[in-house]
């Protein structure tokens, strides 16, 4: 003990008089091992504090507040009892002894037992003795602190003090100037306001001492290590002066003042407190600053040069209204919603009555901002404005202005729509149903196409509307809809009528079904009349537009499955047709994506389900099967073309993968039989021939080529569905793809084969199917007189990518392979384009949307696997052979992510620059498609290189090739984005050397050198 | 701009803009030269922004395809702009800035006339002069403040 007591009195002798600062740590943690108590630190500092030299006291004091700052967990409560009364009376001492105090007093505010009565004592002590704003920066932030901790676990005692706490308060925060602390005091102004402190006659102090510094103008400095952002203190300041009506009297005025000022920052946080204050107050916290405030939100939004700004003044409208909508009236106040809307009429109302005019679209704005507020908003607002804009529409003749009108007729309905929450409540606009009605119909007559459009979004709206429109206008619209179809040779009209068709047909399927359906089925199987003189050609590309529109309407009406189900076999009947030459290729490609668009929208159910499993599938092999036996002689069917072919294929596939996976598994088991064993039962208008073998023929490309077909089947399964005799399917796949000579035949095996390697099970029967498959390519590849070299290398490929999506241990021995076909003569180029099939997602098979099993950053293993090899490859290959790496090379960074282009670069840039002068073409177009993106987020080693990177790319603005030319344009365009002071210096060099594109001889090559040197222009102004 | 000061045209007439240039087929073909035509210098200078409205040139009909002409073998180009109203203060600036984008934009063999549509300003000729004047125009351009509002008026919005 006595040995101890030694060292702590040299611990103390050290710190206090040799000033050592070090040896406090060491006290503490003594004291925390418990080695002394701090009753024996107060006895050994005996001498220290009760020092006649203040400077000797202040460092007794201080080594006791950092001991204590490291142990008040262990302090007990008489402990903290006495030691306070020891610092409150500290405080009355020299002032050089203040700062250690306080320190000590922040330590005590954290012990969790703290004596009751305690906190306002401390308080009262230090509001009386010390001033704040006298002492240096972290002594300030020690009081803050403090205060910060007792409103932590004394909140009751604070409160006790009624309005002193406040006042005192103030008084420290009074004039602080620090960010830091600042962001302190607000915190605690905040606790004061949020948590229903007393404020009592310090109201307008408190907002004083904290709205001087609104709106906030801080910008940290560079390289700042508080942290600090201007942001922080931006809404933490707002938390303040928005978290009481109490204040409303004081802000309001304020924020008024604000708005005044030319900083566009000081507008947009005004505006922002004030959207944010509203949602607290009440109508009489507004009532008499309305029209002040009304004024300066007419003016920022007439006036705007911000959208930031517009949208910010909107939102306040929009809060206001809201505001001033929730507000309970007594009977005897004035209804100070119908005030602030009979400011927003007046002002803007008229302005709605000069559809030419820039304010219109302002003034329909704010009006609009009101009304989405709340629903009396919104009815008061509409019986003002429509019969206006009504009665406007019917005097003007102008179709941009009635354009304009109806645009802003539409704006409202849609308002409208956003603050319409119970459904018992009629619409606003029931009592204008039949003028709106008349409105859109007879816009809907007019011949401009962009009134036209307009309307029917107008009506897309009002159909949204529950319960507002009638069935007799339905079908008025159907009709109209129909007329426009059928009539309307523009293609943006055509798209709006269908896109309004679908969205009408989602709510009101009947007239669609007993109307639209029919008429457009009639429509597309009328022959055009007359097919012999000249004038018949015209009449037949007509026909055949309002073919291609009724097609893609079909689709976009198929939502319900009522509909769906008259929709599809007027479809599937067109694509009959297509045997007896009734439908041009194209036609039946736009009836086969518009049954794929049905199946990926319609609902999943046992009902439509059904459709397309028992009905539309089998339909469509069976189409294909007669097809494929007709043979290719003679009067071949249109449906043999690959481009309907493989549009067949989504459809088949997207049921499989969404639409109830036991009917699946039933068409997926049909159709394996159907390929397999030529099992026809099936199959609907059975007239087929029993010995069908479509996998084994090596001659018919017609039937070889159905393939395709049995892919979309078996591949798109969810993988909880196991495909029946996959074995046998794979080895007759491998087969056929290896032997068959028709590119879709064997491209098509290959990818059914790599569809279920990729979902079949791991496990050795996997294992050996992979290996044999591999022995089989390897050995066709290996042998130069095979003369199958391309079906190989087309199946390896497939095999590849499926077992890369699954990270399967066999793929490295495939990549090797790979690797060393880049040097192969033949095949090099072929390979090289490979790895870009490898990194890119396939539409129809292998992605996830069939279910396919694909691992997640399964490009970017790839790449950090093999990028080194690449680059060895590529230093070891000949010259004439450094293409097909630099291709590959640029097909792969081309399709990681972003984020790891970014880390990737630096290692790869000299590679890409080599490339780019590469004289390969698609070597340059594909690794400026690779370095645009990055460019738009320079990574430092980029612009380490930015002469060399400008050099290579000014010399390709001159290529021979135009897409060249173009990319490297955005390329140099997008470099004018880097860093000012980087790009400043080449900058006359760029400006140079683009005034020779701008004299290109193609136009599309001209704009992108006028978009470049533009901005460059820009650069450094 | 904002603040307490007025606009000289507060509300003025807006005009629909035109959409932009259909792709023709012989646009990717390699081989068709495409000569510089009305629309593309129209093209260059739609966009640009008024200095006063949250608008640009197109919209507020100062500038309309009509007045604009090109002949690409003879290398010249004649644009005409209508100020909003006769005595619009900004018709100098806008004026420069069109003349900086076409300057900008268009090979160096290119002459270059921005004018005012007759009848249309009260100091017409005056602007017009001083627009044609070469020393002048390039005199203003070494005048940083204004080459700052000129680029105000060039800049993208879209971006």
């Amino acid at each position: 003990m006595a040995a101890d007591s030694a060292l702590l009195l040299s611990l103390v002798e050290e710190y206090v008089s040799g000033l050592q600062d070090s040896k406090a740590k060491d006290t503490a943690t003594a004291v925390k091992n418990g080695e002394f108590t701090v009753l024996q630190l107060v006895e050994a500092l005996g001498l220290s504090l009760t020092s006649s030299q203040p400077h000797t006291r202040a460092r007794g004091v201080q080594l006791l507040s950092e001991v204590l700052h490291e142990c008040y967990g262990g302090l007990t409560e008489k402990e903290v009892e006495v030691l306070l009364v020891f610092y409150e009376n500290r405080l009355k001492d020299h002032h050089v002894i203040t700062p250690p105090v306080l320190q000590g007093l922040r330590a005590l505010t954290k012990c969790t037992v703290l004596p009751p009565g305690s906190a306002v004592s401390m308080l009262r002590s230090l509001f009386q003795d010390v001033h704040v704003q006298s002492l240096m920066l972290t002594e300030r932030a020690y009081v803050y602190n403090m205060l910060i901790n007792l409103m932590a676990i004394r909140e009751a005692e604070l409160k006790g003090l009624g309005p002193d706490f406040v006042f005192g308060f103030v008084q420290s925060m009074d004039g602080e100037r620090d960010p830091r602390n600042l962001l302190l005091a607000f915190q605690i102004a905040k606790g004061i306001v949020l948590r229903g402190y007393d404020l009592g006659k310090f109201t307008e102090e408190l907002f004083e001492v904290t709205s001087c510094y609104f709106p906030i103008d801080f910008s940290p400095p560079p390289n700042d290590p508080h942290g600090i952002t201007r942001e922080e203190l931006i809404l933490t300041l707002r938390d303040v002066l928005t978290g009481t009506p109490r204040f409303a009297e004081f802000l309001l005025p304020l924020i008024i003042e604000k708005l005044d000022s030319d900083v566009q920052s000081a507008k947009l946080d005004s505006l922002q407190t004030l959207t944010a204050c509203v949602s607290q107050y009440e109508h009489k916290d507004l009532a008499e600053f309305l029209e002040g405030l009304w004024a300066s939100l007419r003016r920022e939004v007439f006036q705007t040069s911000s959208e930031k700004i517009e949208s910010a003044g909107l939102a306040t409208v929009t809060a206001i209204t809201s505001c001033l909508s929730r507000s309970v009236l007594n009977s005897d106040s004035e209804d100070s919603l119908n005030t602030f809307l009979e400011l927003v009429l007046k002002d803007c109302k008229h302005h709605l009555c000069e559809p030419d005019l820039k304010l219109v679209w302002p003034s329909a704005k704010l009006l609009q901002a009101a009304c989405s507020a709340s629903f009396r908003a919104s009815c008061v607002i509409t019986a003002a404005i429509m019969p206006s804009l009504i009665e406007q529409y019917t005097n003007r003749a102008q179709c941009s202005q009635r354009r304009t009108l109806l645009e802003v007729v539409q704006k409202f309905i849609q308002s409208v729509k956003t603050c319409q929450t119970s459904e018992s409540e009629d619409s606003v606009f029931v009592a204008f149903r039949p003028s709106l009605c008349s409105m859109v119909f007879s816009a809907l007559t007019e011949t401009n196409s962009s009134l036209q459009v307009t309307a029917c979004s107008v009506l897309t709206s009002l159909a949204q509307q529950p319960g507002l429109l009638l069935d007799s206008d339905i079908e008025l619209a159907v009709d109209h809809l129909t007329r426009l179809l059928l009539t309307e040779q523009d293609h943006t009209v055509s798209v709006a009528v269908v896109e309004c068709a679908g969205a009408l047909a989602e709510l009101h399927p009947a007239a669609f079904i007993s109307n639209f359906i029919p008429r457009l089925k009639t429509e597309m199987f009328s022959e055009p009349i007359d097919q012999d003189n000249n004038k018949a050609e015209s009449e037949q590309l007509s026909h055949h537009a309002v073919r291609q529109r009724c097609l893609s309407a079909l689709a976009a009406v198929s939502i319900k499955p009522s509909v769906v189900q008259e929709s599809t076999p007027v479809l599937l009947q067109v694509l009959s047709a297509a045997h007896t030459g009734g439908f041009s290729v194209e036609e039946l490609v736009l009836a086969c994506r518009s049954l794929q668009r049905i199946a990926e929208q319609v609902p999943d159910s046992e009902e439509t389900g059904r459709c397309f499993h028992d009905v539309i599938i089998p339909r469509l092999l069976s189409l294909a099967l007669q097809a494929a036996l007709q043979g290719e002689d003679g009067n071949r069917s249109p449906l043999l073309e690959e481009a309907v072919l493989t549009s067949m294929v989504p459809i088949i596939s997207t049921s499989c993968s969404r639409l109830q996976p036991t009917l699946a598994l039933q068409t997926a088991s049909r159709a394996v039989s159907l390929f397999l064993d030529g099992d026809v039962s099936f199959l609907p208008d059975n007239s087929f021939p029993s010995n069908i073998q479509l996998l084994k023929q090596q001659h018919s490309w017609t039937q070889s080529q159905m393939v395709c077909l049995l892919m979309g089947c078996v591949c798109s399964l969810p993988r909880s569905v196991e495909v029946p005799r996959v074995d046998e399917l794979l080895s007759a796949l491998e087969e056929m793809s290896c032997s068959v000579l028709h590119p879709l035949s064997y491209t098509s095996a290959a990818k059914c084969l790599s569809g279920l390697l990729n979902k079949k099970p791991h496990g050795d029967s996997l294992d050996s199917r992979i290996h044999s498959t591999m022995k089989r390519v390897c050995s066709e590849l290996d042998s130069s007189s095979s003369s199958v070299h391309t079906q190989a290398f087309t199946l390896m490929i497939w095999v590849a990518k499926a077992l890369l999506l699954r990270y399967h241990p066999l793929f490295t021995t495939l990549t090797d392979k790979l690797f060393s076909l880049l040097d192969d003569a033949a095949l090099g180029p072929l390979a090289a384009d490979g790895f870009s099939l490898l990194m890119s997602d396939s539409p129809d098979i292998l992605n996830r949307g069939c279910h396919a099993d694909v691992r997640i950053m399964y490009r970017q293993r790839f790449f950090s696997e093999n990028s080194a090899k690449l680059v060895q490859g590529f230093n070891a290959a000949p010259q004439e052979k450094k293409p097909n790496f630099l291709k590959a090379l640029s097909n792969i960074v081309n399709k990681l992510p972003k984020q790891v282009q970014l880390t990737e670069l630096p290692a790869l840039l000299s590679l890409l620059l080599e490339a780019l002068s590469c004289p390969d073409l698609g070597v340059q177009l594909s690794t400026l498609s690779c370095l645009q993106p990055v460019l738009v987020d320079p990574p430092p080693s980029l612009i380490q290189q930015l002469e060399a990177l400008i050099g290579r790319l000014l010399a390709l603005t001159g290529s021979p090739d135009m897409e060249v030319r173009i990319s490297s344009l955005r390329c140099i365009h997008a470099v004018s984005q880097f860093p000012e002071h980087e790009i400043l210096p080449v900058r006359a060099r760029v400006l140079r050397a683009l005034a020779r594109p701008l004299d290109d001889r193609k136009r599309l090559v001209r704009r992108e050198a006028v978009h470049a040197r533009n901005d460059w222009f820009l650069v450094g102004s | 701009m904002s603040g307490g000061t007025t606009l000289e045209n507060a509300n003025p007439v807006i005009f629909q803009r035109s959409g932009e240039r259909l792709l023709a087929d012989t646009d990717a073909d390699e081989d068709v030269h495409d000569p510089i035509d009305d629309r593309e210098i129209f093209d260059l200078i739609r966009s640009i922004n008024d200095p006063e409205h949250p608008l640009s040139l197109e919209e507020l009909n100062v500038l309309e395809q009509v007045r604009v002409k090109v002949n690409d073998a003879e290398s010249s180009v004649d644009v005409q702009f209508t100020p909003t109203i006769p005595h619009c203060s900004m018709a100098t600036l806008i004026g420069l800035s069109i003349k900086v984008k076409l300057l900008r934009s268009l090979p160096e063999r290119f002459k270059i006339d921005v004018s005012i549509t007759p009848g249309t300003h009260a100091s017409e000729e005056a602007v017009n002069k001083q627009l044609a004047d070469k020393e002048r125009v390039a005199a203003a351009l070494e005048n940083s403040s204004l080459l700052e509002v000129v680029n105000q008026c060039l800049t993208n919005k879209s971006t």
